[in-house]
């Protein structure tokens, strides 16, 4: 499958990233080779194949139900490009 | 989605100008997980705190942080799902759901796509006018919830608090078997007594513990389904209540002047009392769901299903028959005591030994209107289940008329004691003491000589006579001792 300009740009808007017009020409080859090889999967029948999730059989873990995360508002502050007090502050969206 | 295969009557349609318009609602519930920690992370999921203190370095999607998922939420959901009467799904799988919003520092939300944890169940409800309808659930699924922001601080900029970023939700989505706003405010009610009965989500509206989405269609009778519009984030049954007479009204308004519904998501402004589209830019419907790859298959056995079944308690439904089969009470009133839990183990703790009719009256007409008068809940209720008891007793034995008993429920009400104390102190016992009564009588017969001639003719006039003497009396004279003692004076009345 080919993907073309308009999807390129379409995917960069979702994900909120800019792209340049040179920059959606090369990843449409990119992303096109990608799926072409990707496509190679649709020459074997997968009908009854279970989707697999690890290469060994695991069960997900689970914790007991327990709060031993304290405060830790600093830490959660110190990577933010703008705080006030104990808040994040961000953009405004709308208002 | 199923066609619908009832039709409701007249009285539950809505009338246009051309005609009467039938409204189909579904509805989407947000209810917060009951549980100590959030879903993937060991910060405490408790409302309120300070600012940002309930966040770990998970929930603030720091780089590198993994979740694990958190094992009562999944028992919370089982649990909830058995209440529901629903299929839980042995095998489940998180997604996530992407989308940009300052509120959501991952970029996506974890959450169940196609493959929730529950699968479909249903709910009875009751409605108000006496019918009963069910109301099929679809799925629920678990998935966290986002931070909040906080917009008028600054000109430019909103404040974020990630408390409740992580928290668990529980979605739990209903077939669009609902025909009115009564029918909906029926199931949501409804549906918070199960939540709260099971203990997995304590239904506190005010709190957002549980938000409501309304979808909303209209259509003539017989014709299939109309376009939807998704009413979002409604924070209480009376709010539902308005946005869904808003809502249906501007539909018919809109179809019968050959309009078309615009499927779009609104938000209901309980100021207004209207419903308005969100921006297009808030309502963009690409998640590009994927499987987490941070979270394996979620698998759950029979036998961890079978335990949780094992421990579940009774529902509301079983207690209501219990209640009328065990006690005698009539749906009525069983279904009113067993919309709140707590009132049903009052009532039993009462019921204990007395007239279960009586206890259930007492509750439902003096304490519940009381507690409401004064916005209490009944766990902390004035009386105790041990007083309201003793003046129940005291009616039985004839020691106080019914009358008087509400005065004397008012006394232990404000001043507390021991009712058959207060009684005795504030002397309102009845009065038996025929000689008492006697005299009464003869004052009241001597000042209405105009009364006395007017019952020749009309026996009926006795009961101003018994009336006037317990009135006389302070309302302390037991009145089948006047009736008897004025017939046995009035000889010239027809036994």
């Amino acid at each position: 499958m080919a993907v073309d300009g308009t999807t390129i740009r379409r995917i960069a808007r979702l994900a909120h990233i800019a792209v340049t017009d040179e920059e959606v020409k090369r990843l449409e080859g990119e992303l096109s080779l990608i799926l072409q090889w990707c496509e190679q999967l649709d020459e074997v029948n997968t009908d009854d194949v279970p989707l697999m999730n690890a290469v060994i059989p695991m069960e997900m873990k689970r914790l007991p139900d327990v709060v031993d995360d304290s405060d830790l508002v600093s830490e959660i502050l110190s990577n933010a490009p703008c705080s006030e007090g104990r808040f994040l502050l961000v953009p405004k969206v709308f208002g | 989605m199923d066609e619908i295969a009832h039709s409701p009557p007249h009285s539950k349609m809505i009338q246009g100008i051309s005609g009467f318009w039938e409204v189909v609602i579904g509805v989407e519930v947000h209810a917060q997980v009951l549980s100590k920690s959030k879903l993937f992370s060991r910060a405490s999921a408790a409302f309120g705190g300070q600012p940002n203190s309930h966040v770990s370095l998970i929930d603030a999607a720091m780089p590198g942080m993994l979740p694990v998922l958190n094992e009562a939420c999944v028992s919370q959901a089982v649990r909830t799902g058995l209440g529901l009467k629903a299929r839980i799904n042995h095998r489940s799988v998180f997604e996530r759901k992407h989308y940009f919003y300052p509120d959501l520092p991952q970029g996506y939300q974890i959450s169940q796509h196609e493959s929730p944890i529950i699968g479909e169940g249903h709910v009875i409800v009751d409605i108000p006018d006496g019918t009963s309808i069910t109301v099929r659930i679809e799925r629920i699924h678990l998935e966290q919830d986002a931070g909040k922001l906080i917009h008028d601080r600054y000109p430019s900029y909103s404040c974020l608090d990630m408390n409740r970023s992580g928290v668990a939700l529980m979605e739990i989505v209903s077939r669009p078997d609902l025909r009115s706003a009564k029918d909906t405010k029926a199931y949501i009610g409804k549906l918070r007594t199960i939540l709260r009965y099971l203990e997995t989500c304590d239904g506190n509206m005010e709190q957002g513990s549980l938000r409501a989405d309304v979808n909303l269609s209209v259509r003539r009778a017989g014709e299939p389904l109309g376009t939807r519009c998704e009413i979002k984030n409604l924070n209480s049954i009376r709010f539902i209540g308005q946005a869904i007479d808003y809502e249906s009204r501007r539909q018919i308004a809109v179809l019968e002047e050959n309009g078309t519904i615009n499927q779009e998501t609104r938000l209901f402004d309980s100021k207004t009392g209207e419903t308005r589209p969100m921006r297009t830019k808030e309502s963009v419907r690409d998640y590009r769901y994927f499987p987490d790859p941070d979270l394996l298959p979620l698998e759950i056995s029979q036998a961890y299903i079978d335990e949780i079944a094992s421990a579940l308690p009774e529902l509301p439904d079983e207690k209501k028959s219990r209640f009328m089969s065990d006690y005698g009470l009539k749906a009525y009133d069983a279904s009113v005591l067993v919309a709140d839990r707590n009132a049903t183990f009052f009532f039993e703790e009462v019921a204990q030994g007395r007239d279960a009719r009586m206890v259930a009256n007492w509750i439902i007409n003096e304490l519940f209107g009381r507690l409401k008068k004064e916005a209490l809940d009944i766990t902390i209720s004035p009386v105790s289940a041990y007083q309201l008891g003793s003046i129940i007793d005291l009616v039985v034995e004839e020691v106080i008329s019914s009358k008087i008993a509400k005065d004397l429920f008012e006394i232990i009400w404000i001043e507390g004691g021991e009712p058959r104390e207060v009684v005795e102190a504030h002397g309102l016992q009845q009065m038996t003491n025929t000689g008492e009564i006697e005299k009464i009588i003869d004052n009241v017969i001597s000042a209405n000589p105009d009364k006395m001639e007017k019952i020749k003719l009309k026996p009926a006039m006795i009961g101003w006579f018994v009336g006037q003497v317990i009135k006389k009396s302070g309302g302390k004279a037991n009145p089948q001792i006047v009736d008897r003692i004025l017939r046995k004076r009035f000889d010239f009345l027809p036994l």
